[in-house]
């Protein structure tokens, strides 16, 4: 019994320290700035745009 | 001619171009932002095992109506399913350079769309081999039919059965089902259904520009 206390009491405190920090960096910055929106509108300036073309082949070929 | 599904394919990608952006993320290691890429990747094979499916369907339907129309089906969305693949492979190539630090690695899943992308390839050499309507029709559809069934074999079947780095084979976890984060469903399956449809839009724009050139029956 004892030595199962032993055993645990040198056990748990690896445990505690067996995790995994949170520090994944991400693009904090951009968003924080605003220039993720920057990004957005221009993408989506091309995407839009492909739909024009897309809506005014649709218009010409089709009945 | 507007259509409900047009407008859901310009709805759908426009959020998944949007959310996919700005909507968060899970932070993991070595994938960082580029976790991201997944609603666009991801789509385009999806796309194109999509087109392969309406190309094997249309072979199936000449070999046994013999109706020319299906071949011009066969064929475009043959052609097409060419375009998301290419798309899928550079854009692939371009998430492998950033996580994986290489720009091709030798892979089951890669080697495997690869290989893919050359088998139906050669199913457009193979028609280019043949003058004769009827014939052309006909052996291009049998030959599609192995072609679609190389595709399953190589995308589907032999990346389970052997070790990867690509996520959802190897034992990595995929981005699917149960592997996937709820905000990203929300953005990667309207994402996949998008691009579908504008598969599926493009596709039907493109027999009409066929017919608008030489009508078929």
């Amino acid at each position: 019994m004892k030595k199962l206390f032993q055993l645990l009491f040198m056990v748990t405190p690896t445990i505690a320290l067996a995790q995994q920090t949170n520090s994944v960096e991400m693009a904090d910055g951009l968003f924080a700035s605003g220039k993720i929106y920057v990004v957005v509108a221009s993408l989506a300036i091309v995407l839009l745009g492909l739909f024009a073309y897309l809506i005014y082949l649709d218009k010409k070929f089709s009945k | 001619m507007v259509s409900w599904w047009k407008i859901l394919c310009i709805a759908c990608l426009t959020f998944a171009l949007i959310g996919g952006f700005l909507l968060p993320v899970p932070a993991l290691p070595i994938l960082h932002e580029s976790i991201r890429n997944l609603y666009y990747h991801v789509p385009m094979w999806f796309t194109m095992m999509f087109l392969m499916s309406v190309s094997l369907y249309h072979s199936i339907k000449f070999l046994s109506s013999n109706q020319i129309r299906h071949d011009l089906w066969a064929d475009l969305s043959a052609r097409i399913s060419m375009v998301f693949g290419t798309l899928g492979l550079l854009t692939g190539m371009l998430w492998a350079r950033h996580t994986w630090t290489a720009w091709w690695v030798n892979d089951t899943k890669l080697n495997g769309s690869a290989i893919t992308m050359l088998a139906y390839l050669a199913y457009f050499v193979l028609r280019n081999s043949m003058d004769e309507p009827q014939k052309r029709a006909r052996i291009s559809a049998v030959y599609n039919v192995f072609a679609y069934v190389f595709m399953l074999v190589f995308i589907m079947v032999l990346p389970r059965l052997n070790d990867s780095l690509h996520p959802g084979n190897g034992g990595n976890p995929g981005f699917v089902s149960y592997d996937l984060d709820n905000t990203m469903r929300m953005v990667f399956y309207p994402a996949v259904l998008g691009f579908i449809l504008l598969s599926w839009w493009i596709l039907r724009l493109r027999i009409a520009m066929s017919d608008h050139k030489t009508p078929t029956e």
